[in-house]
Parts: structure tokens; sequence; C-alpha cells
């Protein structure tokens, strides 16, 4: 049984429909014998103990992240202890020590606040003004739709990673080298502005035709109060799921952007500058870079599990991408 | 066909038309302006002025835009302010070991993911069918240039020391690209791990996408009739089942192979590999307008042009398409 | 003998439970004859002639019993086995033609692909005889068609074509699992009269899948009527037609349209649903829509006995056209009026809303005598 159905890719133009293996298979040759009741049956399930291993990770990453300035044992990661340069895991340095002797565990968790603060933040972005040109395209349709999605498209024909580089430069000071976590925000922001507008669009045309929305229409009702009053609450579940994903996606491109020395600057600990900064030693410190990878491998594949758990809940389908 | 074809050419040059404008816009619309670049924070005004005279900035938008344009289509992407060096030869420097990485990462990402998906579809729900669907999520959350960081430590830096027993090679090189020229075997070797680091993202997309096709392929009923005529399982899988199988993954192989030109930014500057990548970063840190502007249009274009391609191979895979096509 | 099938069952492992989609159901079938399988949809008539062909997936299926094919037992040969059989020695042809040819591979080669693979035919060879096979399924321009994708052609043209890739290693078994249900009724014939052909020119033996009393009717030498999984009646075909036993082979004859009748004529549908055959009911299967339904049919399940014509079995305690079963359908027609009668007053109630022992609602124009069918 696929247990793991995700597309992390967007395809462009129709994927046939996913048909859940071993049950279809069986239900397609006897479907003449099956009573089509039995079907829904299989889908009620609980969300799994994998889902809420994911959120458990979730959760305590972000409480550790805001609350680090005030908990504890979580050191300053600025500090420089000379007696554990390049130090592998000890009693006082949990995950070791980088060669400058500061404590790693403390740089992965403020780390942590830059890569969460700008994947959240970009999202919300992406998602307040993807998610309204995508609602009233999927909405609207016409030339508006048409307008929107072709300029969409345009934005997605540049390599993303480029166009990043390219936003964070053009957002920032001339003279300033990298961005800061506004300009990294927002460019991020603006890149998930396509793909954010196309699913919505796709949700929103699986319920625009939908009877309770032709009932209230010709009850009256404003596009306005259709929009916000019988759309948006049947499009937002789904979303917030595809925002988990989406999240991840940041998380990746700022630990990129970072990791080239393009994004928030060191002295100020990213996920991504430290990996970068731990790869000269790699062969005689190796945990100064793999450290934060293990880090953030676990926190993607948390934000991947639970968003795709969520969307196979909600069902979107891709293929009406 | 004829038809359609020159209607797709025609699309395709409109948006070529609109990426080289964009293209301009990001760039000239970078605060510092390339005499920022050349003189330094500290120049004069006159040597400001003097400057932004000989490279003509002062003209209108639209008009340095069309000259721009007008030299890029013959060729000529002008000179480097950092460099010193017309772009156009940066570019074929740069551009055929981009295009060999893609091509090769491509290559191995296909070859892997294309029989895994089919077996996993195959024995949909199977052992192999878990595990891969497994793996292919964990190659998921794993970014590249993580995965490179992880492939450098244990492939080419011998790895870890475990209980006394050493957990990996160093086997390939940790930096570079050896010319084909110079050592063939090299050459491969020193290719081999920013492929990989390009491709194990891709094999588990592939394999998946390959796979979900392929089950509802299987379901079909021509696969029922060509089962009743007792050709075998394998010929069944590979010349009846696949093609069929295979549009979404060749969009997204389209899609993934315009992508990666210019794409592979990170694994190009881990591998300080050299590529088109590379030098759109290095140029980025140096302010080198033109030749940013010169990689994103080449990269870019590679990603329309290789969609348009596709769009066009679709119709070779679907006759289907291709009838209704013709009577456009 | 070239088929002969023994107590197969098949059965799917679903979610919801076992279906078992074929219940014990033996037959043995000549060289060049014909049996129809008639039954309405879900009587488990697909699944068998693919359970006889060894075509079903290997997960969550289970099948015991015996298949003999040419004096050889091919119950537990795999699927590599199997590919000897298929197409060169036992062959089928789908119901949709829409469906069942390859959408992106030109008809020539979805044709000679057997022969090269059975018959080790060179290419040309192969292709020589893939026109041949085309002519002889009466396709018109079989060269032009050779090069032509599928939906390039009609429904009844690609029928044809599923016919000649059958046909193409001359089997000695046809399975035709609804081949005519999806095309327009002026072509049906035809398709019919060409397997009717193909078969006597071939001295092949077919099994005909319909759900259409009337397909059969004309073409086959025996007919098996299949209820949830179930033989219930298996005869000759003027047999069967003469002298019916089965109150559900009656309805399915009531249920074709006659020309016979006056126009306008309601037809008889059968009431009720087939049965859940994940549990399926006590006693008779049909019993709960049966028109002669009593007691003891919900309590017993009949077995198949032999009727007094030879080679006519039926599976029902009160069958049509003997005294038992004429007293039954008397007696709950008495009922039901009764009942009607006694409710009326009361509230208009649903004429469905009977339950398992109350009394169908084949009511009002059951004939107590089998029409005679010719």
């Amino acid at each position: 049984m696929s247990e793991l159905q995700s597309e992390s890719v967007t395809t462009r133009r129709e994927a046939p429909e996913t048909r859940e293996t071993r049950e279809e298979t069986v239900a397609a040759l006897s479907g003449d014998v099956l009573d089509a009741a039995v079907i829904p049956a299989i889908r009620r399930r609980g969300l799994g103990i994998g889902f809420w291993l994911a959120v458990g990770w979730l959760a305590v990453l972000v409480g550790l992240a805001v609350l680090a300035p005030v908990l504890p044992f979580v050191q300053d990661p600025a500090t420089l202890d000379p007696f554990a340069l390049r130090e592998g895991p000890t009693a006082d340095h949990w995950l070791g020590a980088d060669d400058g002797g500061r404590d790693v565990f403390a740089r992965i968790i403020y780390g942590g606040r830059v890569s969460l603060f700008i994947g959240v933040a970009s999202v919300t972005i992406g998602m307040t003004i993807g998610g309204f040109l995508g609602l009233t395209a999927g909405y609207f349709r016409g030339r508006y739709e048409r307008v929107v999605m072709s300029a969409m498209d345009t934005l997605l024909a540049f390599p993303a990673l480029v166009l990043a580089l390219a936003l964070v430069t053009f957002l920032s000071d001339p003279g300033e080298q990298g961005g800061s976590i506004t300009t990294v925000t927002l460019a991020l922001g603006i890149l998930a502005i396509p793909a954010l507008a196309r699913i919505t669009r796709a949700s929103t045309l699986t319920f625009a035709e939908r009877e309770f929305v032709t009932a209230a229409r010709s009850l009256g009702a404003s596009h306005r109060r259709i929009l916000t009053r019988e759309i948006l609450p049947n499009v937002v579940p789904p979303m917030l799921s595809f925002s988990l994903l989406a999240v991840a996606v940041v998380i990746v491109a700022e630990g990129a952007l970072s990791f080239l020395g393009l994004s928030v600057q060191a002295p100020q600990p990213t996920w991504g500058n430290l990996i970068a900064q731990g790869r000269p030693v790699l062969r005689e410190a190796p945990h100064i870079a793999l450290m934060p990878c293990a880090v953030m491998f676990v926190t993607l594949l948390s934000l991947n599990f639970a968003g795709d758990t969520l969307r196979r809940r909600f069902d979107v389908r891709e293929g009406l991408l | 066909m004829r038809r359609y074809l020159l209607q797709r050419l025609a699309q395709l040059v409109a948006v070529l038309l609109v990426v080289s404008f964009l293209t301009f816009l990001l760039t000239n619309l970078l605060p510092g302006g390339p005499e920022n670049a050349i003189l330094g924070p500290n120049a004069t005004p006159e040597a400001v002025a003097e400057l932004r005279a000989e490279l003509r900035l002062d003209d209108p938008l639209p008009v340095r835009y069309v000259r721009w344009l007008g030299d890029v289509v013959q060729g000529d992407f002008g000179e480097s302010y950092t460099q010193r060096v017309p772009i156009s030869e940066l570019l074929a420097d740069r551009l055929p070991r981009s295009l060999e990485l893609m091509v090769v990462a491509q290559f191995l990402a296909l070859a892997v993911a294309i029989p895994l998906g089919i077996a996993s579809a195959y024995r949909a729900g199977g052992w192999l069918d878990r595990w891969a669907n497994m793996t292919a999520f964990g190659l998921l959350a794993l970014p590249n240039f993580i995965l490179a960081v992880l492939l450098v430590f244990f492939l080419s830096l011998g790895g870890v020391v475990v209980f006394g027993r050493q957990v990996g090679v160093d086997f390939f090189p940790a930096t570079g690209l050896v010319p084909w020229s110079v050592d063939a075997v090299a050459h491969v070797k020193s290719l081999f791990l920013p492929a990989l680091a390009l491709a194990a993202g891709q094999i588990a997309v592939y394999m998946r996408l390959l796979r979900t096709d392929m089950v509802a392929t299987l379901q079909e009923d021509y696969i029922g009739t060509a089962r009743a005529k007792g050709i075998p399982t394998r010929r069944i899988l590979f010349r009846h089942a696949l093609k069929p199988s295979s549009f979404s993954l060749l969009t997204v192989a389209g899609i993934n192979v315009g992508a990666l030109i210019g794409g592979a930014v990170i694994i190009e500057s881990i591998f300080v590999f050299g590529g088109i990548g590379d030098l759109i970063v290095r140029s980025i840190y140096t302010r080198d307008y033109l030749t940013i502007q010169a990689g994103v249009l080449v990269v870019a274009a590679g990603f329309v042009i290789v969609n348009f391609l596709v769009d066009l191979l679709y119709s070779v895979l679907d006759p289907r398409i291709r009838h209704v096509r013709a009577a456009v | 003998m070239i088929l002969e099938v023994q107590d197969l069952r098949t059965s799917f492992d679903t979610p919801a439970g076992t279906v078992r989609a074929v219940d014990g159901v033996s037959f043995a079938l000549d060289a060049g004859r014909t049996l129809g399988v008639v039954g309405e949809s879900g009587s488990g008539k697909t699944v068998l002639s693919r359970s006889i062909m060894n075509l079903l997936p290997r997960r969550g299926v289970t099948r015991s019993g015996r298949v003999r094919f040419q004096g050889r037992d091919i119950t537990d040969l795999g699927p590599k086995e199997m590919t000897s059989v298929w197409g060169a020695e036992m062959a089928m042809v789908f119901q949709d033609p829409m469906t069942s040819l390859n959408p992106v591979m030109r008809i020539g080669p979805q044709i000679t692909e057997s022969l090269r693979f059975h018959l080790g035919l060179s290419r040309p060879e192969a292709e020589r005889e893939a026109l041949a096979l085309l002519r002889s399924v009466n396709i018109p321009e079989p060269k032009r068609r050779f090069r032509e994708y599928p939906h390039q052609l009609s429904g009844g043209m690609r029928q044809r074509v599923t016919i000649a890739i059958a046909l193409a290693c001359s089997p000695s078994l046809l399975l035709a699992d609804e081949p005519t249900t999806a095309l327009d009724v002026t072509v049906q014939a035809q398709i019919l009269n060409l397997l009717a052909d193909q078969q006597a020119k071939r001295h092949m033996a077919m099994i005909l899948v319909t759900h259409d009393l009337g397909v059969v009717a004309g073409r086959a030498d025996e007919i098996a009527v299949m209820y949830a999984g179930r033989v219930v009646e298996k005869a000759p075909t003027e047999v069967l037609f003469r002298e019916m036993r089965h109150p559900y082979t009656e309805a399915l004859l009531a249920s074709i349209p006659r020309l016979e009748h006056r126009s306008h004529t309601r037809l008889q549908a059968i009431p009720g649903r087939p049965p859940d055959l994940v549990h399926p009911p006590a006693g008779c299967r049909f019993a709960p829509r049966c028109a002669s339904v009593q007691q003891r049919c919900l309590e017993e399940d009949p077995v198949l006995r032999a009727a007094e014509t030879t080679g006519h079995h039926y599976a029902c305690w009160y069958p049509v056209g003997t005294d038992e079963g004429r007293e039954a359908r008397e007696r709950n027609v008495a009922r039901d009026t009764a009942v009607h009668v006694a409710r009326r007053p009361a509230a208009r109630r649903r004429p469905r809303d009977i339950g398992v022992t109350g009394v169908p609602v084949l009511t009002d124009a059951a004939p107590a005598e089998p029409e005679g069918g010719e």
C-alpha cells in the first residue's frame, strides 16, 4: 500500500489520477462484484504515529527556538570557549563546539530561529498574495485568469535560485553583502507566490462549480460574500496542509542562499551558513557541518510528512493543476 | 502539424522576448549600477559620469534594451565589467560544463528511476515498493547541498571511523572537474559526485511519478489484452505500459533539464565546478551586471526551449495528440 | 473434452471482507462447442472467465478448484508457464474495444506481436499473416489499418481487431467477455456472426460471456446461468429455453424485450440487487428477490441437481414448471395480495419495503407458466 504519496514537484500538465494500489486493483477487477459502499470505508484511517512524531519534533524545535534566550541550557551562540575548539559532543557542549569554540547546539537552535521565521513568514506572504490571486482567478475565470496565470508561468520560467539571488540583491541596499532577514523573507515570499497561486486556483476550481456555490449565487449573494463565506472556508484547510510543504521548500531555499553566503550573514547563525562554515573542516571536525545537516534533514522530513499526511486527508488532486 | 509547429514557434519567440526583457529589467533596476561595481564606492562624480557616458547608461531604458537585445541576437553579450573579457567567451567556456553535468545527472536519475518505478508499480505494495517509497521520501527531504556535503564526507574524505572500522572511502575527488582531454577516468570520477548529488532528489521524484502513472496504466484493459496474448511480463512492462505512463515523467524531466542548466548553482559552487551557475553567483558577488544578465538569459532561454521540445515530444509519444494537432 | 472446470472458487480480499466472486463452479466443454455464460453484472461471470485463464492479480486473490485444459491441469501454472498457453492456446476478447487496444501502438504490431512471440515468425511473415487476419475479420483496407492507431478506427472495427488479435495463433479455446456490450446495436450482430463463423472455421471452443440471454440464444450449444458467483441452471440451449427450471432464468428471460409483444409492454425488471458477496444470505442466494421464495429457501442452500432431460441441471427447491413451484408461487401471490389489502388503509407504503421474509415485489404479472422460448 502506498503510504507516502507526496508530489513535491508541481506538475505543470495534467497528471493521471492517483489510484491507491492494491485496493483499487482488486476493486477494478472485482468491480462488478464489489459494492460501491465498501470503498469509502477504506479511507477512514487515523493520522498515524508518524504524523504525531513529526508534529512532536516540530513542536519541540519551535519551542526551543522561541524560548532560546530564556532557556538555561541553551548557551549564548556567540560565546567563544577557548578550551573546546572543534571539540566533539561533551557534557558541556551537547553537540560539540565549532572551530571558534562556540556551542554547536546553541548555534543550531539560534539558526533555527532564523530558518523557521523566514520559512513561516515567506509562506505567509506567498500565501496571502498567491492565495488571493489563485482564489480570484479560479472564481472569476476568463481573461483575468489567463493574465494572472500566464504571469505566474513567466515567473516560473526563471530558475528559482537565480531569481532568489537577484531578488535578494535587488531588495538589499547597495554595498551590503548578502541580505537581511527582511530582504530574504520578502524575496522568498515573492518566489512562493506562483506555486501557491496555482494550487489555490486548482483548489478553488473544484469548489467554484459546486451546488452550494451555485445556490448562494442564485440567492443573489455578492461575489465577495461567496468568496469569503462559501469558497474560502473550503479552500483554507487543504491550503494549510500545502503550506507545511511550502515552509519546507522555503527552508531549503533559505538554506541554499545562506550556504552560498547570500542570505543572512555570519556571525548571525543560520542552518545554511552553519553547514557552509563547517565544510572546510569536514575532515577534521565533521560534527560542525553534520549536526546542522541532521537537524535540518529531520525538520524537513517532519514538515513533508505532516504536510503530506494532511494533504492526503484533504485529498487535493494535483491533476487539476 | 506544420501549422501547429509554426504556432508554437511563434509562441516560443514571444516568451523568449518577455524573458529577455524581464532579465534586462531586473538587472537594470538593481541598485548601485555598474559604475559602482567597476569604480568602487569612492569614485569621483566626474569619473562616474565619464563611465556612464562611455557605457551609454544614460539612454532611456527601452533604447538600451533594444540595443542590448540586438547585440545578443548577434552573439555579442558585451564585456564583463570585472573580468574584462567578452561574456560570450565566458559562456562558451562555462556552458559545456553545465550541460554535461545536467545531461549526466539526468541520465543517472532516469537510469535508476525508470526500472525502480516500473518494478515498484508492478509489485505495488510489495517490499521493493515500500522500501523504494520510503527511500524516496527521505531523499525528498534531503536538500542537495546537504547531500553533497555527505557525499564528500563519505566518498572523498574517507568518512568516519566507527568502532575501529572505516565507514567511507576517499575514492572521488572532492572538488574540481578534470577535463576529458587530460584524463578520461579522472574526468568521470570528478563528474560522479556532483551528478549524483543532483540526481538523487530527481530519482525520488521520477520514481514516484512513474510508479503512480504506471499503476494506473497497469489497470488498463489493454494491459489485460497484452497479458491474454501471452506476451512475457517484461515486454508488457517496457513495451506496452512504459510509453503511455511516461507523460508526467517527461514533463517534470523537461522542467528539470531546463532548470538544471543554471539551477545547479549550489552543486557547481560546492564542487568548484566552473559551470554557468557558478558564473552567475560570482557575478552577483561582484555585481557584474552584464554577465548576470547574459547568464540568466541563457539559462531561462534554455528552460523555455527545453519545455518547448518536451511539448513536441508528447505528440511523438501519443498519436492521439498528434492527430488532434494535425487537425487544428 | 477441451476444458474441464471443477469446483472453481475465486475470492478477493477487500477491506470489507472476503468477496466470494466465483463460488464453486463446475462445467465441461468439448472442442468446437460454445458455452454461453449468462448473468447480471455482479454475478461473477467476468471473474469466472478470468479465473479460467488465470488472468487475475496475485495479491489479494484466492483461487481454488481445478481447471483442466486439453488434458493438462493448468490450475497451478504460474504466469511464466501460462504465457505459452495465453494467446497461443486460449485467447480472450474483451468487453470494451475502446480500451482494450493499446492507444499508443499501431494496430499492426499489436497483432504481429503474438505471432512473432508464439509462432516465431519473422517480421515480414508475421506482417503477411496479420494482414490475412485483418482480411478474415472483414476489415476493409487492411494495409492502411495496419499502420493506423486504434483511435482512428470505429468501435466495431476495433472489436474486429481485438478478435483478429485473439485468433492470431489459432487458439483452441476463445473466451469472449461481453464482446458486444460496448457496441452499437447494428454492429453487435455482425460481431457475433463473425465470432460464430471463425469458430466454425477453426473448430475452436468458445465461452461467450454475456448479460443478455438473447445474445447466446441462437449461438451457444449450452448455457450456464450464473447468479451471485454460482451456476444456478445449466442446460443445452433449446432445453433451457423450453424447460427452464430456475426462477432467476425465468426472470432474466422476462427482462428481454420481445418482438411479438405489443409496443409499450412493460418489461419485467428483476427487483432488488444482487446480494452482498461478502456476507451472502443463508439458503438460496436468489431467495430475497425470488417470486417463489419459501421458508425452506431461506434456510437450505439448494444444490445443483439433474433435471429429467439429460444435461439439464438446476439449483432450486421450488423449480418453475413443476407442481411445487407453481404452488409456491400461488401461495406467495395470495399472501401478497392479503398483505397489500391489509396494509392499504394504514399508509401508502413504498412497495420495496418488504423484508427478507416478506413477499417480493414481482407480483402483478409474473406468469406461473414459463413462456415457451424458441
